[in-house]
């Protein structure tokens, strides 16, 4: 018999081996690749993660539930297509950019709520599976959304929104300047090669909301809550949660994050398109999944949930610098999905012997 | 004195089953109330509309001299009703003092802002209680899962006492535990009885319930069928009662005497 001590170690590692193999792999591509390890390349693998991160983030209190929300996928083209027909709307109509931009992204946002409580109330009152109501959640997101842009892409949005979106915290030239969130403009040549960008605004914002979510979870009782439904919604009943209305926030949680990144979508290609995201909603469940969450419910953690997405999106990065086809990023991603369940399935318990 | 818990009349269908039919209990402070009966008796549908997991269909429930509304679990729990459940109820990926405080966490303050868990308090809380009832579980921090089943019905049983209940429920107390265990559990109901908390006693071990409750409702097919005061009655008798054998005081609804049918005893508990 192993050490007991010694088992409890092996058995924390195993469980977090998704960040050993994240570093594995920031480390193979910066072998492999061509200036892969750079911070250009770095904060691109970040702005390239939000979409799925925001998703992700949103789905791993659905998924430790022990449900799933399919919904997300067309929920970041609906709201982004709302937040951007309002910021064009209001333009037109001649508010100032800031007012059309604000009140673009609060409608996103609030719009955003609405089916994330219906998914909800199917869902916890009413008895449907997750799969079914979320997934005819998603038909009908996308197809109000191409109503709203009458099936055209919205373009011509507010000057300031691309700045907003591929701009960054931090503008540094060393030695000389130092700046936060404002581009410095008339730089010479020199400095400009100089100009060090840290933080992009869109990863500013996902780390926030994130950093939000992930403390709900793991410290709240709310969090609390969220894993009892998932590993007994017989148990957290009768133990005196209201399992149905705690349910309809999560829901509604995970779609505010689908709406963070409709906006976060809007703000980075500065158009709003009815079928944004649909393609990012399964990756979204694979970063959980890989993250440490199990889809029977009560397990997952925010943590995993954000290396999770961004072992994903280092991958399609990394797969791009070597110059391969994206498909094999798909059969990369295929099997690091199933080793994850492999790995979630025969990783024994953790038993403490003494408090 | 006032009975601490009285339910009358009080009937629960599911679908064409009656479950539970018309029946009236009543449970004095400080008293053992043993509640028997074979499979499909309508015992746990009857404690299950008390603690608030089902509605009742009809009747009335009176708690502490006052009639209730028990429309979900958090009432009973707030009048002071606990309930210890056949299936235990755990949260079985949640550990030890989380399951003990679910529902109930304790909180404190983070940063003066947002109220976060209190780990530590919940820890040494859950520890206290724990030893009361002298059952060895190694650790608190361990997920139910890795217990065992007398380990997992300590927890369940000490959820329910931590709260300092004025009535409490124990369906099937005993089932998953050890000799020495069980005489834990049983000397605990005495003691808890003798501070002046009401108890139902659900088990199969009619012995045990003999040993500790003073007064004995015998359930067949959703009716009460007969009430005895534990010593002018004999277990022989009682088996009698819940099996049929020996008429109950209460007749069937059409007047006859109850016959062995399949038709309504599928039902558990």
């Amino acid at each position: 018999m192993m050490n007991p001590k010694f088992k409890n170690v092996f058995i924390r590692v195993l469980r977090r081996w998704v960040f050993i193999f994240l570093g594995l792999e920031i480390l193979a591509f910066s072998l492999l690749g061509t200036n892969f390890l750079s911070l250009d390349t770095l904060q691109n693998i970040l702005v390239s993660s939000t979409t799925v991160l925001l998703l992700a983030v949103g789905e791993t209190f659905v998924i430790i539930t022990g449900g799933i929300d399919l919904s997300v996928g067309f929920m970041v083209g609906f709201t982004g297509v709302v937040c951007a027909k309002v910021m064009v709307t209001l333009q037109a109509a001649g508010t100032t950019q800031a007012m059309a931009i604000a009140v673009g992204i609060a409608a996103a946002l609030v719009v955003g709520l609405l089916p994330g409580f219906i998914n909800g109330v199917l869902v916890a009152h009413l008895k449907v599976p997750p799969f079914i109501a979320t997934f005819g959640m998603y038909g009908i997101a996308y197809g109000c959304a191409e109503i709203i842009c009458n099936n055209v892409p919205i373009h011509d949005l507010p000057s300031a929104v691309g700045p907003i979106g591929h701009g960054f915290l931090f503008f540094w030239v060393p030695g000389k300047l130092f700046r936060t969130f404002v581009e410095p403009s008339g730089l010479s040549s020199i400095d400009l090669k100089h100009l060090v960008s840290l933080v992009p605004n869109l990863f500013l914002i996902t780390v926030v909301f994130t950093l939000i979510f992930g403390f709900i979870l793991a410290r709240t009782r709310f969090g609390r809550h969220t894993y009892a439904i998932g590993g007994s919604i017989d148990a957290a009943e009768r133990a005196g949660i209201d399992v149905k209305r705690h349910l309809v926030k999560v829901y509604m949680i995970s779609s505010f994050f689908a709406s963070l990144a409709g906006v976060g979508y809007v703000l980075r290609y500065i158009t709003g398109r009815a079928p944004a995201g649909s393609a990012q909603v399964l990756d979204a469940v694979v970063a959980v999944v890989i993250g440490g969450a199990s889809l029977y419910g009560g397990k997952g953690s925010i943590l995993g949930t954000f290396v999770g997405a961004m072992v994903l999106a280092t991958l399609v990065l990394g797969l791009a610098n070597l110059a391969l086809p994206t498909y094999y990023a798909y059969i990369a991603v295929g099997c690091i999905l199933i080793i994850a369940v492999l790995i979630d399935q025969f990783s024994p318990e953790l038993v403490h012997k003494e408090d | 004195m006032e009975p601490i818990l009285e339910v009358r009349g009080i009937t629960k269908r599911f679908g064409g089953l009656v479950a539970v039919d018309n029946v009236d209990m009543k449970v004095y402070p400080g008293e053992v109330v043993g509640l028997l009966g074979d499979n499909g008796a309508g015992k746990s549908t009857l404690i299950k509309m008390v603690s608030g997991v089902y509605c009742a269909d009809a009747g009335t429930i009176f708690f502490d001299g006052k009639e209730v509304k028990i429309d979900n679990p958090m009432q009973a729990l707030k009048l002071g009703l606990e309930t210890i459940y056949q299936d235990l109820a755990l949260a079985e990926n949640l550990d030890v003092y989380s399951n003990i405080f679910l529902g109930r966490e304790k909180l404190k303050r983070f940063l003066g802002l947002v109220k976060v868990l209190d780990h530590s308090y919940m820890l040494t809380e859950s520890r206290k209680v724990l030893n009361r009832l002298e059952i060895e579980v190694p650790s608190l921090r361990n997920r139910i899962r890795t217990l065992s089943g007398g380990q997992r019905q300590a927890v369940a049983i000490s959820r329910a006492i931590y709260w300092d209940a004025k009535f409490l429920i124990m369906d099937e107390p005993t089932a998953a535990l050890g000799v020495a265990e069980q005489k834990n559990v049983l000397s605990l109901v005495r003691t808890l009885s003798s501070q002046g908390v009401g108890i139902i006693i659900i088990s199969h071990q009619i012995l045990d319930v003999f040993s500790v409750a003073t007064r004995l409702v015998i359930m067949r097919r959703g009716k009460k069928v007969a009430e005895r005061i534990t010593a002018d009655t004999s277990p022989d008798e009682v088996v009698g009662l819940i099996v049929g054998s020996i008429p109950g005081d209460v007749p069937n609804g059409d007047g006859s005497d109850v016959k062995l049918s399949p038709v309504g005893a599928s039902h558990a508990g």
